[in-house]
């Protein structure tokens, strides 16, 4: 059975719609992710299971029992704020331990799960810090003590890294990783960011005007997008005009395809036609094109030099605009230059057509 | 020269207040140039002047009574602003405001109109501190506005989410962090009560405040050393609660990390 | 959005835990001052014979207030008088503002304002009594100027008159008129002020052009919060107006405390109260119609 339930949920304000008819199951241990631009209704979601939003209709399940009514203090939930709301007043040790105020627990018992929960985001001899005098990375690991030392069903962390610098905000990435492999707590994260959902999560739901587009594991949200809006969203992907009728694809520059059913999204007719820039491979003196992939003759339009490798514009013959393609920077290999004729290698089987209606 | 400028503006902002203790210290019985001599004899009229001690008691219960009760109408509209969204807003947060830019002779003849002529009722310290409750508590408004913005919302909401419940989060996170705004609330309405005049001329029963007093002292220019001497004093106090206000109210800036943007108003 | 956000089901429990809480000091205030203000509307309606109160509606008092030359006199000197105070204080305070907001360090802006605001907040009568002591025959100026052979004869314009009004509310509403100039000027992006250097302004230029109009609030603001009470001042007339620095507070005073004429005074109050909030919108009026159309 899973540890939280959404079913049907609604929740307006008035004629706004903040969030249609949603339902996803989250199992224990689950790493969780809702992605999205803002006001997709991401955090709404969150807070409703948080307690701080009720819904409209619909009904919130956690470990079985409906939510509906419960207030947030009495959820077995608790969060990371995106601002991480570290008692500016308090003491390291004293906002770690706020939770514990009205437990059981003694003094000292008190004392040693604060230790704990400090050594167990590597802040360890911080307890007596004023919160004040926290770094950014710091204030996040305090929040995650605080939250983690009730013990929770689920953790709740509202774009907990979007104040961290990218260095910090990578480090961390991995951390919540381990942290939530070693606590075993099923963990939710609100972010914007389509590369740290992808990173972190073990399934993702994309969010967009209140609805869930796709709930589906990485790999499958990368490679078969639901929709062209699901395909925009994460990572790039390049778009020509085609025309398809039932499994035959006319694409402007690439010529007839004839589809596998995976490949088709939408109804027939004129269609956008997606491309992922690894999908493609500028053929080099050194390569020879795989036999089931196909050659299109283009030029440089334009580039972008990322060091380890650049990503193309590349304006194949016949096609209205360019398409973008990511070719890794191997020793010996030159970078060619606005321009120059380049043998752009694709292979049939990687495309998707995305139909009017999507 | 902007410099030059604002120092000569200083100059003319001080003036009044440096010939305070000029005049206090003066031996002289006229209050003019040239000085005559150093003396301490005006200041020891005071300490038996009991009229005087009467009224100073009347002003600082009214000024206590007043700080409190304007704080904690302040604390409500300022939470109510802040924190919460309802219909009528703006509109009840306004009219709260307006006794800042109304008249003080409006407000004393229309509270005297109605004490008086209407409802029969007498004069006594409990109409000034009505009055004066009405002008402090847009200023304590105004002050802990500032305290509530600078409090995060998500502070209360992690302390909800972490088991407190509404009123325990306000108790143990929302009071101490606008607990310097409150302060400095509390000792800015004492002072402007403790020194205002025309309400409590107005509305003044047998009961004299200190200005009224005061007042009543300037007509007798063999009286007005003594003032200067009892003016030095409050000028000392003013600066003196003004200083604690100020201080408190930037240890809130501090304490909610928030950078410093200016004063009170 | 946020008319939306009204109507949601959750909204609701929050505005009524908004209304609850306002209620209170809005209770109060419309106690002690809207219920208060109707009844001296309603007073001033009424008549009063000696000790009696003749509660019949009459226009009697607005006849005799529109008749009687002084009241129009006092009340247009009122106005002559808060008009002048305000813009003299407004101009004297601009290059305060603007100095603290422009050439202060940011740490030390707090202890400027401060300084600026103690004066303020120290014994309101004392100071007005000050000035009579400062500005007098025989006073501070007068001396001082004598002491070092500026001036033969003691000056005499300064004292008794609307001059001494002038300078004694231009001192008392000093920090009212700072403060909302220099919240003002802070406000203005300073990358602003390099980008008009930048496309060619000189500094002159860029003040009048860049600076002046988006302090236009803040001086708006200041007008209204000097002039306003600077009409109803009672105090800074009576201790160094003279007679001729009487000005309309002083007749309702007199009216309420010494003719025992309550709806004569009530009437006076409702007249300038009238003619303060229609200056005052007409003011706002004018300046939102500016913004709109010209300065930027």
């Amino acid at each position: 059975m899973s540890l939280i339930s959404i079913e049907n949920v609604h929740k307006h304000y008035g004629d706004y719609h903040a969030l249609r008819d949603i339902n996803l199951e989250v199992g224990q241990g689950e790493f969780f992710s809702l992605l999205g631009p803002s006001g997709c209704g991401k955090t709404t979601l969150l807070r409703t299971i948080a307690g701080f939003e009720d819904v409209s209709s619909g009904q919130v399940r956690i470990g079985g029992a409906s939510m509906i009514g419960v207030p947030a203090n009495q959820r077995p939930t608790n969060m990371v704020f995106q601002s991480y709301a570290i008692f500016p007043h308090m003491s390291v040790a004293e906002n770690v331990g706020f939770g514990l105020r009205k437990s059981s627990l003694s003094g000292a018992e008190k004392a040693t799960a604060v230790g704990e929960a400090l050594e167990m985001v590597g802040l360890n001899g911080f307890g007596a810090r004023a919160a004040h005098a926290l770094s950014g990375g710091q204030r996040q690991r305090v929040a995650l003590a605080r939250a983690l030392i009730l013990k929770p069903k689920v953790l709740l962390l509202d774009e907990p890294l979007s104040a961290l610098d990218k260095k910090m905000r990578e480090q961390m990435q991995s951390e919540l990783r381990r942290l939530q492999r070693q606590v075993g707590i099923t963990f939710i994260l609100v972010t914007h960011d389509q590369e740290e959902a992808l990173i972190m999560s073990d399934r993702i739901a994309v969010m967009f005007d209140g609805k869930i587009a796709q709930l589906d594991p990485p790999p499958q949200l990368y490679t078969r997008p639901a929709n062209r809006q699901v395909a925009e969203f994460i990572g790039v992907m390049t778009f020509l005009p085609g025309n398809r009728r039932a499994d035959t694809l006319e694409v402007a520059g690439l010529g007839h395809v004839t589809l596998s059913p995976d490949q088709i999204i939408g109804a027939e007719g004129d269609v956008r036609v997606g491309l992922r820039p690894e999908s493609m491979t500028i053929l080099f003196d050194d390569m020879a094109a795989e036999p089931s992939n196909r050659v299109a003759q283009g030029t440089v339009e334009d580039l972008a030099y990322y060091g380890d490798m650049t990503m193309y514009e590349v304006r194949l013959a016949g096609a209205p605009r360019p398409v973008t393609v990511s070719m890794r920077n191997l020793p010996g290999r030159p970078v060619l230059a606005r321009g120059d004729a380049a043998r752009v290698v694709w292979d049939p089987a990687a495309l998707m057509a995305f139909g009017p209606v999507d | 020269m902007l410099r030059a400028y604002v120092i000569v503006f200083l100059l003319f902002l001080y003036a009044p207040i440096l010939l305070l203790p000029v005049f206090a210290f003066n031996s002289g019985t006229v209050i003019a140039f040239p000085l005559d001599g150093f003396t301490l004899h005006w200041f020891a009229e005071l300490a038996v002047t009991k009229a005087l001690h009467e009224a100073v008691v009347n002003s600082l219960i009214i000024a206590a009574v007043t700080a409190v009760i304007s704080t904690a109408l302040g604390v409500a509209a300022a939470r109510a602003g802040v924190r919460y969204r309802f219909p009528g807003k703006a509109a009840a947060l306004g009219l709260i405001m307006v006794p800042l830019v109304l008249p003080e002779i409006i407000v004393a003849v229309s509270l005297l109109v109605v004490v008086v002529q209407i409802m029969g009722w007498d004069l006594s310290m409990g109409t000034i501190i009505a009055a004066h409750v009405l002008i402090c508590t847009p200023f304590a408004t105004a002050i802990l506005n500032a305290s509530f913005q600078n409090l995060d919302p998500s502070l209360e909401e992690a302390a909800v989410d972490l088991g407190e419940s509404r009123s325990s989060t306000f108790r143990l996170i929302t009071l101490p962090l606008i607990m310097p705004g409150i302060i400095a609330a509390l000792l800015i309405s004492f002072t402007i009560s403790l020194d205002e005049f025309i309400i409590a001329f107005f509305l003044s029963g047998s009961e004299p405040t200190l200005p009224v007093y005061i007042w009543s002292m300037l007509r007798f220019p063999r009286l007005i050393p003594v003032v200067m001497a009892l003016g030095t004093i409050l000028v000392v106090l003013s600066v003196l609660l003004l200083t604690l206000a100020e201080i408190s109210r930037r240890r809130g800036l501090r304490r909610a990390g928030v950078k410093d943007k200016g004063g009170f108003l | 959005m946020i008319d939306q956000i009204e109507t949601g089901a959750r909204v609701n429990q929050e505005a009524k835990r908004g209304w609850v809480l306002v209620s209170v000091p809005l209770f109060y205030t419309i106690l002690l001052m809207a219920a208060p203000l109707t009844a001296i509307f309603v007073f001033s309606f009424w008549s009063q014979d000696f000790l009696t109160l003749d509660t019949t509606m009459t226009l009697k008092n607005y006849r005799e207030a529109f008749s009687e030359p002084l009241y129009a006199e006092l009340l247009s000197r009122s106005i002559g008088i808060a008009g002048a105070v305000t813009l003299v204080t407004v101009v004297l305070a601009f290059p305060v503002a603007y100095f603290v907001s422009f050439h202060v360090a940011p740490e030390r802006k707090s202890l400027w304002l401060f300084l600026i605001t103690i004066p303020f907040w120290t014994s309101y009568l004392l100071r007005i009594f000050l000035w009579k002591v400062i500005l007098g025959f025989n006073g501070v100026l007068n001396t001082s100027l004598q002491g070092i052979g500026f001036i033969e004869e003691p000056l005499t314009f300064i004292l008794y008159n609307a001059n001494a009004v002038v300078i004694t509310l231009a001192h008392a509403f000093a920090p009212f008129a700072i403060l909302p100039i220099f919240v003002a000027l802070e406000k203005i992006d300073r990358s602003l002020l390099e980008a008009a250097r930048d496309l060619g302004e000189n500094a002159v230029m860029t003040f009048v052009r860049v600076t002046l109009p988006l302090a236009m609030p803040g001086v708006v603001a200041a007008t209204l919060i000097v002039f306003i009470p600077t009409v109803g001042d009672y105090v800074t007339p009576r201790l160094v107006g003279g007679p001729n620095g009487l000005m309309i507070a002083n007749m309702i005073q007199t009216q309420f405390l010494r003719l025992n004429n309550a709806p004569m005074g009530a009437a006076l109050a409702v007249i300038a109260m009238t003619t303060v909030t229609v200056m005052a919108l007409l003011l706002l009026a004018a300046t939102r119609k500016w913004m709109r159309g010209g300065g930027r």
